[in-house]
């Protein structure tokens, strides 16, 4: 039992360090987005203070996207996928797997460097401990919702504009709540309710997410 | 042992074949036949249960590969059109992850020497990507010796770009499996020299 699960996982995290450079990229787009907020809404320092959340969190939602397609596209082509398929484990299993080596490779650094990014916008020093905990419990959540998309527009013309269209509007809770934990927070009235929510929405797609996925991947390669 | 009932198979609005049967038992060597775009393939993938039959049913030890597919999937190698290499890892790491993958069990020696009968002994530690047509259809093809206790073997075109030695080698591989009471479905547009000759099932005679 797991022995798919646990050869997904390690051929995924082996694959991300054969191919860092995709990760670096990721990191840099995120760096990047940051960066141009303050050119574009002037450098004072009150005004990034109070966008900092919602930029570091918007930044984040789109790095995840910008790699989402990669998560299926290359075992779809050389016929990887067909062979799991077939693998006596259950589907959700090493989907699982995959979005769990998946989040490893692009989330897991987003949520290290967002400190450093939220320092450069001056958010206050009391915010960092919840920025970096609703991310990493909303991360994940964003690379299992992306997922099922990722598994619906496979092998689709156009399909990473597609997906992102599928998927951003789901995107949305996971982003009103992330970026309100560390509003919360700072305004005083605690963050407490918004990371149980996530929790919570972290738990919900954990659960269900995988199976949609897998039965999207059947459908893909019917 | 597999049996096929009424299938039927529907590939866009097009409908490829109905009121297909046919039976394998053990031994059997069945070759598809029939010209490009008639459906071998899309056969191939019915009787996988990757893909769903329009009408009909596949039947494995007398039940639907459905209802019992962990079971079937347990029994069953299918090897696609593509090899399921993936270009950054080389081909002892692949091997060893499609076996994993399937759920067997299999040693790293196990894979080496697999890797080895098959003439690849020089290219064990090179990213897939550097290897030409012929070896990469040979690193897919190795998982055939380490999988003589799954007794289905599905086969989509396995002699393509292989050399005349390696098309021998894989028919008497082949032609074993089958002695050993296995069951080897394939296609195939060329001959090959089988111990003794295959059955023919012809597609095209279930076209619409």
């Amino acid at each position: 039992m797991l022995s798919t699960f646990f050869a997904v996982l390690r051929r995924d995290l082996l694959l991300a360090w054969r191919g860092r450079s995709d990760v670096l990229v990721t990191l840099a787009f995120f760096i990047i987005v940051v960066c141009l907020f303050p050119f574009g809404v002037g450098a004072e320092p009150n005004q990034l203070r109070a966008i900092a959340p919602g930029v570091l969190w918007v930044a984040a939602l789109l790095a995840c996207l910008l790699s989402l397609h990669r998560l299926f596209a290359q075992d779809y082509a050389d016929g990887t996928l067909e062979q799991l398929l077939l693998s006596r484990e259950p589907a959700a299993l090493w989907v699982m797997a995959k979005v769990l080596a998946f989040w490893i490779s692009t989330g897991l650094p987003v949520v290290a460097v967002a400190p450093a990014m939220a320092l450069l916008l001056d958010l206050e020093q009391g915010g960092l401990p919840v920025l970096v905990l609703s991310l990493a419990l909303g991360t994940p959540i964003l690379a299992l919702l992306g997922a099922v998309g990722a598994a619906l527009t496979l092998g689709l013309r156009g399909g990473g504009m597609l997906l992102a269209l599928l998927v951003l509007p789901l995107f949305v809770p996971v982003l009103i709540f992330g970026a309100g934990a560390v509003e919360a927070e700072l305004s005083g009235t605690g963050a407490l309710a918004h990371l149980l929510l996530l929790g919570g929405g972290l738990a919900g797609a954990m659960a269900l997410a995988p199976i949609a996925c897998a039965a999207a991947l059947r459908i893909s390669t019917d | 042992m597999l049996e096929v009932q009424d299938l039927a198979c529907l590939k866009g609005d097009r409908l490829l074949f109905r009121e297909l049967a046919f039976r394998l038992q053990a031994g059997g060597l069945l070759r598809v036949a029939g010209p490009n775009g008639v459906g071998k393939t899309s056969l191939l993938r019915l009787v996988t249960g990757l893909a769903m039959p329009e009408a009909g049913e596949v039947l494995w030890r007398g039940a639907s590969i459905r209802r019992e597919r962990e079971a079937f999937h347990g029994e069953l190698l299918y090897l696609g059109h593509a090899p399921a290499l993936n270009d950054l890892l080389t081909p002892l790491e692949n091997l060893r992850f499609a076996c994993a993958a399937a759920g067997d069990d299999i040693d790293e020696q196990a894979c080496v020497d697999a890797l080895v009968r098959i003439g690849l002994e020089n290219q064990l530690d090179l990213p897939a990507r550097v290897l030409s047509q012929g070896q990469r259809r040979r690193v897919g093809l190795s998982r055939l010796f380490l999988s003589a206790s799954r007794p289905l073997w599905v086969l989509d075109e396995p002699f393509t770009a292989l050399d005349v030695h390696a098309v021998a080698d894989l028919a008497s591989t082949l032609s074993e499996h089958c002695a050993a009471g296995g069951m080897v479905m394939l296609t195939t547009h060329q001959d090959a020299p089988f111990a003794r000759p295959p059955e023919v099932l012809d597609v095209g005679a279930f076209a619409c």
